[in-house]
């Protein structure tokens, strides 16, 4: 995945400095809070979201279930309107693939879509280090991109910056990339945005390449749909002579009328809103078209597995590839409301990045090992979502994974996972309360000795027990346990004996 | 092997898991949600349109057939316009009282060129009256995706009820995804910051609806009616 997150110190760590930057917390809890409220009154307008996302659901189980068959049929039509497949297994060979295609343009600078799949691959870092330029043109993602930053949302990337540093990192780096920002720029969003235009106007008008993800590929006809708001997005699709879109395999719908479902809940999900601004959909080529002349006459479409088929392969985790990238689950979430998008280590922060990245990427790093315990497991993250992916459930197949082992696959093979080191004393404190619970006389002797001593009880555990310790209150011990207590009263019949 | 032979194949052994279904696509998903919400008049639903447009802060404005050049030709002086890109297939007589002086939609053209150009005048394949989206498939009426996308201003004429449904399912029936389709609701607009909506970023910053009666015969003449405008 991503070289920008290698070395992203585990969700706990990472999360207690968040948690103390009182400037993050008030951006992100401003922001989640506004689109929560909004999101809710945009589905109840709607009276039957329950059969909606009921639908949503079916039609991406039944997808995933014939995958194989949807994708061949997928290509052989968008290879009937004149574009070209290809097939990338891992991060590596889709950036080589870009990289190979826009050499052979000629071209040194891209335009970019904003796409969760080329942020998943690091196509930026791989691109500039082939001397290509690639140009962010969403505004969140220019922001992220000026700022050197990381996006910390998938829908908002840059959710944790507010005004006064959006105003900051433009005065200070729209210069480096092109047409410096105005004078005298103020913080307000009209005034911003409006630099943004203006910066980015003069890269889209004279792009050659265009290079994009998509929200949805319709198997039975071979069109692509891109979802946005700002029109740039319509700008790298149909201005230049080149587009390259890579798309994860699980993008898939059967057919053209599966997106009635999707066009309804998508925007009301992820923006609150109706419908969003702009929806771009294109099949092949201008060439491809019979008498017509619009858009890109080069289209490459790089259908990327990356771990999509290992997550396929697990009966539980498999559901998680029905996700949309509507971003519902992040806005409602309490963890991600104060720990913030970049804690998570990954393109895909919030509930839903904490069961696709552990499973995208494996769970052998720290990082991974460590976010399918980044929730409090409420709930609010199914109930919210469109596709009713149960984000709970697949948590605690995860913890249970990383705690005890066991089969998974990696790069399509069967592999046995060990217990994950940092378990080891979970397991054993467990081995331990097993063992006590079925000897009752050592059970009871301890817990006199227990409450004997309390008095002397650390407020934290020592070793391995202190960072559950660090973010708990320990239980009080009480002066006599329920068991003596019990013994001496009855239940508090006879308090006198 | 390949990598589609790679993928293909491991699709295969994660899904052998899940014994075959033959249940046709058709009768695959239960679809039992609803093709439109509500029940309204075509009127009503003409009415709809123009209430869910406004709301994302498009301009519309209504009239009857033979008052579509006079309105037309209103809205371009009051923009100050000087220049009109127009698609090759449009209805001249649409811009016949109009003195702007006008760009015919050329493959040929450049960008930059089409940056140059003030406003632009289409018609439309589709109105979805739920959501207040306007379609656009590129019929010679239509033009070239980027004549909508790099003008400023953009005015869009929408004949009603003919071209109105009311909802996302019913708009897809009608449309060819062969043709690329440009689906838009309001002008530009982005949230990046602080989640404030501000209008017109990359897209045309004013966006115009005429809803213009195709079946006008004896309606009173409302030319330019402002139906309504968020601020």
């Amino acid at each position: 995945m991503s070289g920008t997150f290698v070395g992203m110190p585990a969700f706990p760590v990472a999360a207690q400095e968040a948690v103390h930057d009182s400037t993050l917390r008030g951006n992100l809890r401003h922001a989640t809070h506004t689109i929560r409220a909004k999101r809710e009154k945009a589905v109840a307008e709607v009276s039957d979201w329950a059969a909606l996302r009921e639908a949503g659901k079916q039609i991406k189980d039944h997808t995933l279930r014939h995958l194989d068959r949807y994708l061949v049929q997928l290509e052989e039509a968008v290879t009937a309107a004149g574009g070209v497949v290809h097939w990338a297994a891992d991060a590596d060979e889709a950036n080589r693939i870009v990289t190979a295609l826009v050499r052979m343009t000629g071209e040194t600078e891209v335009v970019k879509v904003k796409s969760m799949a080329t942020q998943e691959i690091g196509l930026n870092e791989a691109l500039e280090a082939a001397g290509i330029h690639a140009y962010e043109t969403d505004l969140a993602e220019l922001i992220v991109q000026l700022g050197k930053d990381r996006p910390s949302h998938i829908l908002v990337p840059a959710i944790h910056r507010n005004r006064g540093e959006i105003r900051d990192i433009f005065a200070r780096e729209m210069g480096e990339w092109g047409r410096p920002a105005p004078e005298g720029l103020t913080d307000t969003p009209a005034e911003l945005a409006e630099a943004a235009r203006l910066h980015l106007r003069e890269k889209f008008l004279r792009a050659k390449v265009g290079i994009s993800g998509a929200n949805f590929m319709v198997a039975e006809t071979g069109t692509l749909v891109v979802v946005e708001s700002e029109g740039n997005g319509r700008m790298c699709l149909t201005l230049p002579e080149t587009l390259i879109s890579v798309v994860g395999i699980e993008k898939i719908v059967p057919s053209w009328r599966d997106l009635e479902v999707f066009l309804q809940t998508l925007p009301r999900s992820s923006t609150a809103e109706r419908m969003n601004p702009y929806t771009s959909m294109w099949t092949g080529t201008k060439d491809g078209r019979a008498g017509e002349d619009d858009g890109p006459g080069t289209f490459h479409l790089v259908l990327l597995d990356n771990g999509r088929t290992d997550t396929l392969a697990d009966e539980v985790g498999r559901q998680a590839l029905r996700c949309i990238r509507c971003s519902a689950c992040l806005n409602v979430c309490p963890v991600y409301e104060r720990a913030g998008g970049h804690a998570y280590g990954s393109v895909y922060p919030g509930p839903i990045g904490a069961i696709l990245s552990p499973q995208l990427r494996g769970t052998g790093s720290e990082i991974d090992a460590s976010l399918p315990y980044a929730s409090s497991l409420c709930g609010a993250c199914y109930e919210v979502c469109p596709v009713a992916i149960d984000i709970p459930e697949v948590l605690v197949h995860l913890r249970e994974r990383i705690a005890e082992g066991g089969p998974a696959t990696r790069d399509g093979n069967r592999v046995l996972l060990k217990p994950a080191k940092g378990h080891a004393a979970e397991r054993a404190a467990m081995r331990a309360a097993r063992w006590a619970f079925s000897h009752p006389g050592a059970l009871r002797g301890g817990q006199r000795l227990a409450s004997r001593t309390r008095r002397f009880h650390p407020r934290t555990l020592p070793g391995p027990g202190r960072a559950w310790s660090a973010t708990r209150d320990l239980p009080e011990v009480p002066a006599e346990s329920f068991r003596d207590w019990w013994q001496r009263t009855r239940g508090g019949k006879d308090v006198t004996k | 092997m390949s990598s589609r032979d790679l993928i293909l194949g491991r699709v295969r052994r994660a899904t052998a898991d899940i014994r075959d279904d033959d249940t046709p696509y058709e009768r695959a998903v239960d679809r039992s949600y609803l093709r439109e919400h509500g029940e309204r008049t075509p009127a009503q639903t003409v009415a709809l349109l123009a209430e869910n447009l406004a709301d994302y802060r498009a301009v519309v404005h209504r009239c009857a057939a033979d008052a579509l050049p006079a309105t037309l030709a209103g809205l371009l002086a009051a923009r100050g316009s000087g220049t009109v890109v127009v698609p090759e297939g449009l209805d001249g007589a649409w811009l016949a009282e109009s003195e702007v002086t006008r760009v015919a939609d050329r493959a040929t053209g450049t960008a930059h060129e089409l940056d140059a150009v003030d406003s632009v005048v289409t018609a439309c394949a589709v109105a979805v009256a739920e959501t207040g989206t306007i379609v656009l498939d590129a019929s010679p009426d239509q033009g070239r995706r980027r004549i909508t996308l790099v003008p400023d201003h953009h005015i869009c004429v929408v004949r009603v009820p003919g071209q109105v449904v009311s909802s996302v399912p019913q708009a897809l029936e009608r449309l060819d995804p062969a043709r690329p389709l440009t689906w838009i609701s309001g002008p530009s607009a982005t949230s990046d910051i602080e989640l404030d909506r501000v209008e017109g970023v990359h897209g045309p910053r004013t966006l115009e609806v005429v809803l213009v009666d195709d079946a006008s015969q004896g309606v009173p003449p409302s030319s330019g009616e402002h139906v309504a405008r968020l601020a």
